[in-house]
């Protein structure tokens, strides 16, 4: 039943994107992407001409590091075949136990943020790897538990109002070198360690493996649960490391910081190319998606759009690449 | 000819799927008041046979007439109108519903299945249970009842006792009786030739999809199907029996590669032992479901056993997980290649796959170093790579030959092969026969399954027959010819053979 009407589908998004676009979309899903991009960008400039210069696009690229890093863990995870919906989740309470730390030290009060990452990811490793839980089920589940407990810590905490200290205000907000933002001094080289672990490494062969078919990993020696622990463990960590730099832009820890950030790390991922049944795809994708989606805010915020066609287009954006990549599937 | 009007009858019915022929010219003619059996080996085209005279498929050639009648089916449903009714290998009910609802599903009439079932010894079944809680045989007795409820005057009956306990087969040995003595006719599927010829008043065998002959049941009428079951196919296969292989000498005390003892894997496997050597090829032979699969996977890591010892070169293993398998050299080519392969990714990575279950080969990879050894496994298999990058476009026997070639690549001391030509072309075939040969040449051991029985004597040294999970014969591969593998792979004693 699914399958005819997914190639009506397909074929009502060839004719708005046009076949071509798709095409180089299966060919070359980055340059696609990119393309995309610019089309974006260029539309910018045409609706409200001046808006593109050099502060326009380095706050662009400040915005979209965080993205871009919980997007990160996500897609390492989305690669198997998995899902991460406590990545938010974990983003604030990092951020907000950092906050609530300050008094000792940064780096100390840093640690304790990336603590929150590291133990929730093996939670969600552990449950997903050993215990065979749905990904999704596990993860919407210590997502909630987390949020609950840190309401709780910050009511027992009364005495310890959380601060923001300066490096990370610093890490989230500043910029260098006229205009360089210093959260790419972090976002640059987790893009280029992963781009390279996912290309050239054997854990990241194992991911795409696990991705493509778990089965056939176990049945080639592959202890699958192994690679699966500390995929989680790094997508926690990267979600709390995004925390920071998230708090740091704001400036304020709150307990609903990066609730916004859950679903556009799902469509960053998606946007760029990587199949949520796993097995394809990679990061340079996810990176020119997150780009795609803070750009596209840019121009809904600019434009004066209300919430509600923000949402709308969204969507619609999510839904006809999707579209778009099934169809290279088939 | 025919005295009394045939109740169904099939004529040079022909069917192919894609490129293979499933039947060319099979015909079946059933009287009223007969038991008729339909025999043949894995592939002969029974299970085609049955489903396009019920109306699953269409037939591309030839005809069935129903009490003289031209009919073609276009569904079950109809075929069930006319009175043919067919009972399937696996039980056609839907697991998340209850009896009642099951029945519904079908309009099969209720009262009337729980009547049949009491006949066949089930009185008291509550029908408000769901179907996944019951036990197997339970689910047979079901399906058979509702069989019945539809009265058919052709009951057809696809291996019903293959997973039934002994009583249970007797009551339907007994219903199978009471329906012929109606006046109705029954067409039975089984391996079980003891079943057959104490059943079955006549039998038609299929061969390579030709009605290959029919016998009426008399003296000697098993040793009669399991010729017209062979045909010619056993002298060809005689013909060109290996003259290659070097008969190598074996001291008494060498050490087998692998050992497995007493194993026992509930239900399937119930008692296996055998000894396999360093540079044998050991072929095992089975019908279907007699627990070769599962003691492929109990040998592999893939399934936990029950009792009985696995032990590769003198050390008993303990298989926890397919990376114990292989950490003690043994290596495992699946049955079905679907689930051993990465179908979206390039074949060097299917074939590199194995050397990452090492943690220590989780970091950097050394590209020139793989390539040169996935060259290597490619160009020893001959692997047909014009296809494309991506697994999926690579033709089936291609696909087999990348799962070989990934154990080639990493190195083993004892190969499993579970079927490893299964729908595959002769040509590839060959290959991989020759590989399998030239690997136990190089002193490894492999351990071969095979559902077509003339592939042992081209390929194996020695034997190994199981029937009902248990080894019932062993012999040197100069007697295992078709005919004395066929008569032990269906529980019948070799004896038969000494007297003919």
């Amino acid at each position: 039943m699914s399958e005819p009407s997914k190639t009506i589908f397909s074929r009502v998004v060839v004719g708005i994107t046009g076949s071509g676009f798709v095409s180089l979309l299966r060919t070359r899903t980055i340059v696609a992407l990119i393309l995309l991009l610019l089309a974006l960008v260029a539309g910018i400039q045409l609706a409200r001409p001046g808006t593109v210069n050099a502060i326009w696009i380095s706050n662009m690229m400040l915005f979209a590091a965080p993205l871009g890093i919980v997007a990160a863990g996500q897609t390492l995870v989305m690669l198997t075949g998995g899902i991460d919906l406590s990545v938010a989740s974990v983003a604030t309470a990092s951020a907000y136990l950092m906050a609530t730390h300050s008094g000792l030290g940064v780096a100390l009060a840093i640690l304790y943020g990336l603590g929150v990452g590291f133990v929730v990811g093996l939670i969600n490793g552990t449950g997903v790897a050993l215990l065979r839980v749905q990904p999704l089920v596990m993860t919407l589940g210590t997502g909630l538990m987390t949020e609950g407990m840190l309401v709780v810590y910050s009511q027992k905490k009364i005495g310890e109002a959380p601060r923001v200290p300066q490096f990370i205000e610093d890490l989230g907000a500043g910029k260098f070198l006229g205009g360089i933002p210093n959260d790419l001094i972090v976002w640059v080289p987790i893009a280029i360690i992963l781009i390279f672990v996912l290309r050239r490494t054997g854990f990241g062969r194992l991911l795409y493996a696990i991705g493509d078919n778990s089965k056939a990993c176990t049945l080639a020696g592959i202890r699958v649960w192994r690679i699966l622990l500390l995929n989680y463990v790094t997508c926690g960590i990267l979600a709390a490391v995004a925390g920071l730099i998230i708090v740091g832009g704001t400036d304020s820890a709150e307990l609903r910081l990066a609730e916004v950030y859950l679903l556009p790390s799902v469509a960053a991922v998606i946007i760029g190319g990587t199949s949520i049944f796993g097995g394809r795809g990679g990061y340079s994708g996810t990176i020119v998606g997150a780009l795609i989606l803070t750009v596209l805010n840019s121009i809904l915020t600019l434009l004066d759009v209300p919430e509600s066609v923000r949402q709308i287009l969204y969507g619609a954006i999510i839904l006809l690449l999707a579209a778009a990549y099934t169809r290279l599937t088939e | 000819m025919s005295e009394a009007p045939l109740l169904l009858e099939a004529r040079d019915v022909a069917k192919r799927f894609d490129s293979v022929v499933a039947l060319k010219a099979a015909s079946l003619q059933v009287r009223p008041g007969e038991v008729h059996g339909l025999m043949g080996s894995n592939g002969a085209g029974k299970s085609t046979l049955v489903k396009i005279i019920t109306g699953v498929y269409p037939a591309d050639g030839g005809q069935i007439f129903v009490k003289g009648a031209v009919r073609s089916f276009r569904s079950p449903a109809e075929a069930r109108r006319a009175g043919i009714v067919s009972v399937y290998q696996d039980p056609a009910l839907v697991p998340d519903l209850t009896i009642t609802q099951n029945m519904g599903l079908a309009g099969a009439p209720v009262d009337a299945v729980r009547k049949w079932l009491a006949e066949l010894g089930v009185a008291r079944l509550d029908f408000s249970l769901l179907v996944r809680d019951l036990p197997d045989p339970t689910l047979r007795l079901i399906d058979l009842a509702r069989a019945l409820a539809w009265e058919p005057a052709v009951l057809l009956l696809d291996e019903i006792t293959a997973s039934l306990p002994a009583d249970l087969s007797e009551q339907i040995y007994a219903m199978v009786k009471r329906w012929r003595e109606r006046g109705n006719a029954v067409i039975f599927i089984s391996h079980r030739m003891a079943e057959v010829s104490a059943l079955c008043d006549r039998a038609t065998v299929l061969r390579d999809g030709v009605t290959a002959g029919v016998t009426e049941r008399a003296q000697g009428s098993e040793e009669r199907i399991v010729a017209l079951m062979l045909g010619a196919e056993t002298a060809r296969a005689v013909a060109s029996a290996p003259s290659t292989r070097a008969t190598r000498q074996r001291a008494d005390d060498a050490q087998p590669a692998l050992e497995v003892r007493g194993l026992r894997c509930a239900p399937q496997v119930n008692d296996v032992s055998f000894k396999l050597y360093p540079g044998e090829v050991l072929g095992i032979a089975a019908l279907e479901g007699q627990g070769q699969e599962e003691l492929f996977d109990c040998i592999a890591g893939s399934r936990r056993f029950d009792e009985g010892a696995i032990v590769a070169r003198g050390k008993e293993l303990r298989l926890r997980h397919p990376a114990d398998a292989i950490a003690a050299g043994i290596v495992l080519v699946p049955a079905n290649r679907l689930v051993a392969l990465l179908q979206q990714r390039p074949i060097p990575e299917n074939i590199a796959l194995p050397a990452f279950g090492r943690i220590r080969n989780w970091g950097p990879i050394r590209i020139r170093e793989e390539r040169t050894r996935v060259a290597s496994a490619i160009g020893r298999l001959q692997i047909d790579t014009r296809a494309g990058s991506e697994l999926r476009r690579l033709s089936g026997g291609n696909q087999q030959k990348v799962v070989i070639a990934r154990w080639l690549a990493s190195g083993f001391d004892i190969l499993l092969c579970f079927d490893p030509t299964r729908g595959i072309d002769i040509g590839t075939k060959r290959q991989i026969y020759a590989l399998v040969r030239e690997i136990a040449a190089a002193g490894s051991a492999v351990l071969l399954f095979t559902s077509e029985l003339p592939e042992i004597p081209l390929a194996c040294d020695r034997a190994v027959v199981l029937f009902g999970g248990r080894v019932v014969a062993e012999m040197p591969v100069s007697e295992a010819d078709e005919a004395t593998l066929l008569r032990s792979a269906h529980g019948l004693a070799p004896s038969v053979e000494a007297s003919s």
